[in-house]
């Protein structure tokens, strides 16, 4: 389809890479020996000895920092479109910025104060 | 690139919601530092901003327009809301200072979640375009995630929290879906713009009209979940159960009044002129809304009366009243009556507000410290111990049955009036049935007050505070009931506005 | 370029799934995965017409909604860790203190 030329370049990587993928593990296996041991099948072979298993609760404490992250990320979604079109706005639109930032000070604010920032 | 001005941008009319809203941001720096003993001074600061909220918003309603370049309309419609909300979120400040108390959970978010949700209610009563419909609909949903699980850790609460946010959030889901494919349809989110594009589109090819039955079902869906119709009312009686009884008190009546807003503005200013077929007379989504009434009303009334909780029979009891609202809306559809059936709606949800707010206020009053003592057990003997309060919960009873001389009856009579005038005569004879069903379970309810023997004092925690939020809602039923003129006249140019939006 | 429909369709379909996923899923967590699995499929939507109109409506309400998806995270997260910690489970199907 004509619509798809753009992608092509992307499409012919796609394949090239499965098909390399392919190609070096097949010839290993034909060509190389295989001897495996316990340390050989380990998930990471020669790294260090594995210590616990790889899926374990993590600390509460992640998942609040996560959570601010996320709530004080997001908002850089309406900051770059402003940033972008800057100059153009003026005043006006700066003036409303910075209305909107002093509501997000006042979240931070309450976090803050609530102890959410602090790790013990 | 040309900029609004300031003066462009009208910000007097949003001076009610945004007020609220810049409040209850203020307020929760001040309740920082408020001491953890004296957290009621945050309620007083809260029912200060309510009150407020309702003094400017009596005066915007006095001279309507648009604001924020017609994305924010101030008419009467939004201010008659305006006012029931308003009044929906000053007797729960009244009925939760003392509850929160006494259950251990008194803290100063508490007000500012409920500030933060009121004036999303006000948002949604004045929002003219998908977009601020979608934003205030969260801003109303997601305090009322937190306020309902706001006993934590006590399970149940949080149970509730999670099913209701669950739910909320794929409602939420479905709305934006519908919202979008509406954009597809008519290129704009605007309510106003999309009325020309849906004309527009359905004189074009078919793809348009698929997309905008699709995506006006998606929204009917979504907005049906908030207000709790069948069959999207599964989570209602869990989530009132489990919530704290003021909340409960509130999401009762505030998202039902929100949720009903938006679906009204949205299907009269956007969509009145969408039709299934070429010449039909009336909006398509007359018959889809017709169908969802009856159901909602026969479902609501018939599983309330096995229900043995108070609060699980009040929330099956407002799924039905859902449903007489929404005999209104469908009533709406049709091209003369949309007038009257939109101010048939509005007077319903005032009088709804009144009598639910004040059944809640009473089965409050019951409920002891752990949430216990609200089966309809509890209530026998209540007309021994406690006369007048028993004698008050009868009103609000036989109001919520809709006998006359109560605001249940105005409100009913005019819904029905609408219906009728609207030619949906079977949805209107299975009105007046399932209204004579729910009779069933809201006179057991005053039977177990007089006529049964209890064991003797309920908690009856009837403090000062709960007495005035009963005694308030009580006399809000009886003087609408009463003296219907004082409410039917003051909708009389909502509806007018409401028309003149209506091409 | 690719035209609308395709796009539309796509979206449809990661509608779907996401609802699928809300209606058969019993996990709290990916339950909540599904729903903004839906949300974005409405975005897809929303930025493809668009494109299709050639104005920014359609873009402006995908800044609300991912922003909004945001706060929705926050908040569910927040419920589930509170269910979490009083009943070391989050499988929805055993949540039944409330029943009628």
């Amino acid at each position: 389809m004509p619509t798809f030329d753009e992608f092509a370049p992307i499409g012919a990587l796609l394949i090239l890479s499965v098909v390399m993928v392919a190609l070096i593990t097949i010839i290993s296996r034909l060509f190389g020996p295989y001897r495996p041991s316990l340390r050989k099948t380990a998930p990471y072979e020669s790294g260090m000895k594995p210590i616990g298993p790889a899926v374990r609760r993590f600390p509460v404490r992640f998942y609040l920092i996560a959570v601010l992250f996320i709530l004080f990320d997001i908002e850089v979604v309406f900051m770059l479109p402003w940033a972008v079109v800057f100059r153009q706005l003026g005043l006006f639109a700066l003036i409303e910025m910075v209305i909107f930032i002093a509501i997000l000070l006042v979240g931070y604010f309450y976090a803050w104060r609530k102890g959410a920032l602090e790790w013990e | 690139m040309q900029l609004p001005s300031l003066s462009e941008l009208n910000l007097g009319l949003t001076v009610p919601a945004l007020s609220l809203a810049l409040w209850a941001c203020i307020l929760l720096v001040i309740d920082l530092f408020i001491p953890r003993d004296r957290k009621s001074v945050t309620a007083w600061l809260a029912a200060g901003g309510v009150v407020f909220a309702f003094i400017a918003n009596l005066l915007v309603y006095r001279d309507p327009g648009v604001a924020f370049m017609g994305l924010f309309v101030a008419d009467e419609f939004a201010g008659f809301l305006n006012i029931v909300v308003l009044l929906t979120a000053f007797i729960a400040i009244l009925m939760s200072v003392d509850y929160l108390k006494r259950t251990g959970i008194e803290r100063g978010e508490y007000y500012v979640l409920l500030l933060m949700t009121t004036s999303g209610i006000m948002f949604m009563n004045s929002a003219n375009d998908l977009a601020v419909v979608f934003i205030a609909l969260e801003l109303l949903s997601i305090p009322l995630y937190v306020l309902a699980a706001f006993r934590a850790p006590e399970e149940r609460s949080e149970e509730a929290g999670l099913k209701y946010f669950i739910l909320g959030a794929f409602a939420s889901a479905f709305f934006v879906f519908g919202a979008a494919l509406i954009y597809g349809a008519t290129g704009s989110s605007s309510l106003p713009v999309i009325v020309d594009a849906v004309g527009r589109a359905l004189a074009g090819e078919g793809s348009s009209l698929l997309l905008l039955l699709m995506g006006s079902g998606l929204i009917l869906a979504g907005l049906g979940f908030k207000v709790a119709v069948v069959p999207f009312h599964m989570w209602t009686p869990d989530v009132y159960e489990g919530a704290p009884t003021p909340v409960t008190a509130f999401m009762s009546v505030g998202a039902k009044v929100g949720g009903f807003a938006a679906l009204l503005r949205i299907l009269l200013v956007a969509l009145p002129a969408l039709t299934v077929a070429e010449g039909d007379a009336v909006a398509g989504w007359q018959t889809a809304t017709w169908v969802v009434a009856a159901l909602t009303l026969i479902l609501g009334n018939i599983v309330a009366i096995s229900q043995t909780n108070i609060k699980r029979l009040l929330a099956y009891s407002s799924i039905a009243h859902a449903g007489y609202v929404l005999m209104a809306v469908a009533a709406a559809g049709t091209p003369g009556v949309s007038d009257q059936a939109t101010r048939a709606a509005l007077i319903y949800l005032m009088a709804y507000m009144f009598t639910n707010l004040g059944a809640f206020a009473v089965a409050m009053a019951i409920e002891k410290d752990d949430g216990s003592g609200t089966s309809l057990d509890d209530f026998k003997g209540l007309g021994r111990s406690r006369p007048l309060l028993a004698a008050i919960m009868a009103v609000f009873m036989l109001s919520l049955t809709g006998i006359p001389l109560t605001a249940g009856f105005v409100g009913k009579w005019v819904v029905f009036q609408a219906t009728i005038e609207a030619g949906l005569y079977t949805l209107a004879v299975i009105g007046v049935l399932t209204s004579v069903i729910s009779a069933f379970y809201y006179v057991r309810v005053i039977v177990n007050m007089f006529l049964e023997d209890g064991e003797g004092d309920p908690a009856a925690a009837a403090t000062p505070y709960v007495q005035w939020a009963i005694y308030l809602t009580f006399a809000g039923t009886l003087v609408l009931g009463i003296i219907p003129s004082l409410v039917t006249n003051l909708s009389g140019p909502v509806a007018l506005a409401v028309a003149s939006l209506v091409p | 370029m690719v035209q609308t429909e395709m796009y539309v369709m796509l979206a449809v379909v990661l509608f779907v799934l996401g609802t699928l996923g809300v209606l058969l899923r019993r996990n709290a967590i990916l339950v909540f995965m599904s729903v903004e699995l839906m949300l974005n499929a409405a975005n897809l939507a929303l930025v493809a017409f668009a494109r299709q109109w050639g104005n920014v409506d359609g873009h402006l309400f995908v800044f609300f909604v991912i922003t909004v998806a945001a706060a929705e995270v926050a908040i569910g997260l927040a419920l589930i860790v509170a269910i979490f910690r009083s009943k070391k489970s989050i499988n929805i199907d055993e949540l039944h203190q409330l029943k009628g």
